[in-house]
């Protein structure tokens, strides 16, 4: 039984989270330009409004006015499903995504947190695997060789590096014992010992799921299903006007989606340096009451957990500018013959230092 | 075969070492790289030359748009004889000559003047001929202007009234590509240098 504070706490959360990811997605559009322009000594777009802040706004103007296209012979249903799924699952997963600890008012505790589910990592990961369905509609729907093209890239694409990742995980959850991202971020804040996030017990781990979720996204250096040189625009090639930028958008809320994930698995979620220090520096210094020193603590390890967010984002962003793309058989042995074993091995690994006492 | 420059650089097909294909190392290269780019498109002055408010300055030996001179005393000095039509390689130049009245003499340099003289844009390559061609030292390709774009094809064929040198300094770049100060004092800088 759900109380209904409880409730209506989660509904604003899920309203906050649902509202910032669709920010951060439409600020993403502006980083990426202004990121790629610096990395290519350009200046980027500086004309709407000051340092051109208001570009994204001008963009959904765009695209909102432009043509609503339907090719001859597309399943008109389909072809609107399409984008409509990849936006509908790119949102959903970032539901469960631990942005915070817990804010304490009287005698109500809330989390920082959509829904707390006891199986937030399959729900990710199921809600990810999704994701394709909407990119392989659409695609399919188009009636177009291209599309259809880029869309069987992207199933198959998907399909190779979740192995990847999912066993990139499985080392993960031999360390943590759980599915909940709660519970797993809280392991990673043991008192006085902040050093000891997942990265520190899964380097290898890391970098696998760090590539897949690369592959995932569909960004470059594996953006394969859209690779403008080979098949026009790939799976949204028929697209055009606000359907187009869902598909965009969606590839950008992704990549907040994969950043938050691997800043919650592996960097210690919202847990800071030294954050019960300054906790008990306020309670015992300051003379604050607990409650309120952990409350701000919990904010600052919200703007902390956005931080490395937005590290993340730049990363993406950074790699996309400076790697080109695979070839599609490139893609796929690296996907196959190299990531998949050396997951396994990571998973060996992992059980071997856990049997021996080494890391826990 | 033998190498005719001796320069030829003999390459050999090596078995890539294994920091080779791990990839990695090179994808660190490549970030650095890009990163060190980054930080010097955001830190320094960019190279880019913001178009409408900045302006890169013009070669002193630019050929711009025409100018009909007139001489010390204000008078037009083009005594339509024709050769800059002849010389024009585009055709651009049309002029229809007249006689010169009593009483315009401060008007005219010559017994003989143009009544019309127009230049089509369009068609005008500014290869710098008629100014080569012209006797009068009438018509000149301006350093520091340009034909500015227009929306009408007619809006390119410029007639005397907007060739003649007006008679007010001031006046003169008040049509076409103006200069800022700073460009206008540079150019005459680098004028005065050349010269």
């Amino acid at each position: 039984m759900i109380e209904l504070p409880t409730l209506g706490w989660q509904s604003i959360v899920i309203f906050v989270v649902f509202a910032v990811s669709l920010l951060i997605a439409t600020y993403c559009t502006y980083a990426e330009r202004v990121i790629a322009a610096f990395l290519q000594d350009r200046v980027g777009p500086d004309r709407a409004g000051p340092l051109g802040l208001l570009q994204p706004l001008a963009d959904a103007v765009k695209l909102f006015t432009k043509e609503e296209f339907f090719p001859a012979g597309a399943n008109r249903a389909l072809f609107i499903m399409g984008p409509c799924l990849a936006m509908i699952t790119a949102l959903m997963s970032s539901a469960v995504i631990p942005f915070g600890n817990v804010i304490q008012f009287g005698n109500n505790v809330f989390n920082l947190q959509g829904i707390e589910v006891n199986i937030g990592m399959l729900w990710i990961f199921g809600i990810v695997s999704l994701g394709v369905y909407g990119v392989m509609i659409g695609g399919w729907a188009s009636n177009n060789k291209f599309s259809l093209l880029g869309a069987i890239r992207a199933g198959s694409q998907n399909i190779s590096y979740e192995l990847a990742m999912g066993m990139s995980l499985i080392a993960v959850l031999m360390i943590s014992g759980t599915l909940s991202l709660r519970d797993i971020t809280l392991q990673q804040s043991v008192a006085g010992e902040w050093h000891f996030w997942n990265i520190v017990k899964q380097p290898l781990g890391f970098i696998i799921f760090l590539v897949c979720a690369f592959a995932e996204t569909n960004r470059t250096p594996f953006d394969l299903p859209e690779c403008e040189t080979e098949l026009v625009g790939g799976y949204h090639t028929e697209y055009s006007s606000m359907k187009m930028g869902l598909y965009l958008f969606s590839e950008y809320v992704n990549v907040f989606v994969a950043s938050a994930v691997m800043s919650v698995l592996y960097f210690g979620g919202f847990n800071f340096p030294f954050q019960y220090e300054l906790r008990d520096w306020f309670v015992n210094s300051q003379g604050w009451a607990l409650t309120s020193a952990q409350n701000l603590i919990s904010v600052v390890g919200l703007l902390g957990l956005f931080g490395k967010i937005f590290a993340f984002i730049f990363f993406f962003m950074w790699i996309r500018w400076t790697l080109p793309r695979f070839r599609y058989d490139q893609l796929m042995r690296l996907g196959w013959t190299i990531l998949i074993p050396l997951a396994i091995f990571n998973i060996l690994l992992t059980g071997g230092l856990i049997l021996g006492g080494i890391i826990k | 075969m033998q190498s005719l420059s001796n320069r030829a650089k003999k390459l050999e097909v090596k078995p890539m070492t294994l920091a080779e294909r791990a990839y990695l190392p090179a994808i660190f290269q490549g970030l650095s790289i890009t990163m060190r780019h980054f930080f010097r498109a955001a830190t320094k002055k960019q190279i880019t030359i913001r178009y409408p408010e900045e302006q890169r300055p013009f070669s002193p030996i630019f050929r711009g748009l025409h100018v009909l001179k007139r001489d010390e005393a204000g008078r037009e000095r083009c005594t339509a004889c024709g050769l800059c039509a002849v010389a024009c390689p585009a055709e651009a130049i049309t002029m229809v000559a007249g006689e010169r009245k009593k009483g315009e003499e401060g008007l005219y340099r010559e017994e003989k003047y143009a009544v019309s003289y127009e230049i089509n844009m369009l068609r005008c390559i500014f290869c710098g001929l008629c100014e080569e061609a012209c006797p009068k030292a009438a018509v000149y390709l301006q350093a520091d202007k340009m034909a500015p774009p227009r929306f009408e094809r007619d809006e390119f064929i410029y007639g005397k009234d907007r060739l003649v040198e007006p008679t007010a300094p001031d006046a003169r770049s008040a049509r076409g590509i103006q200069l800022t100060p700073e460009q206008a004092a540079a150019l005459a800088q680098r004028m005065a240098q050349s010269a």
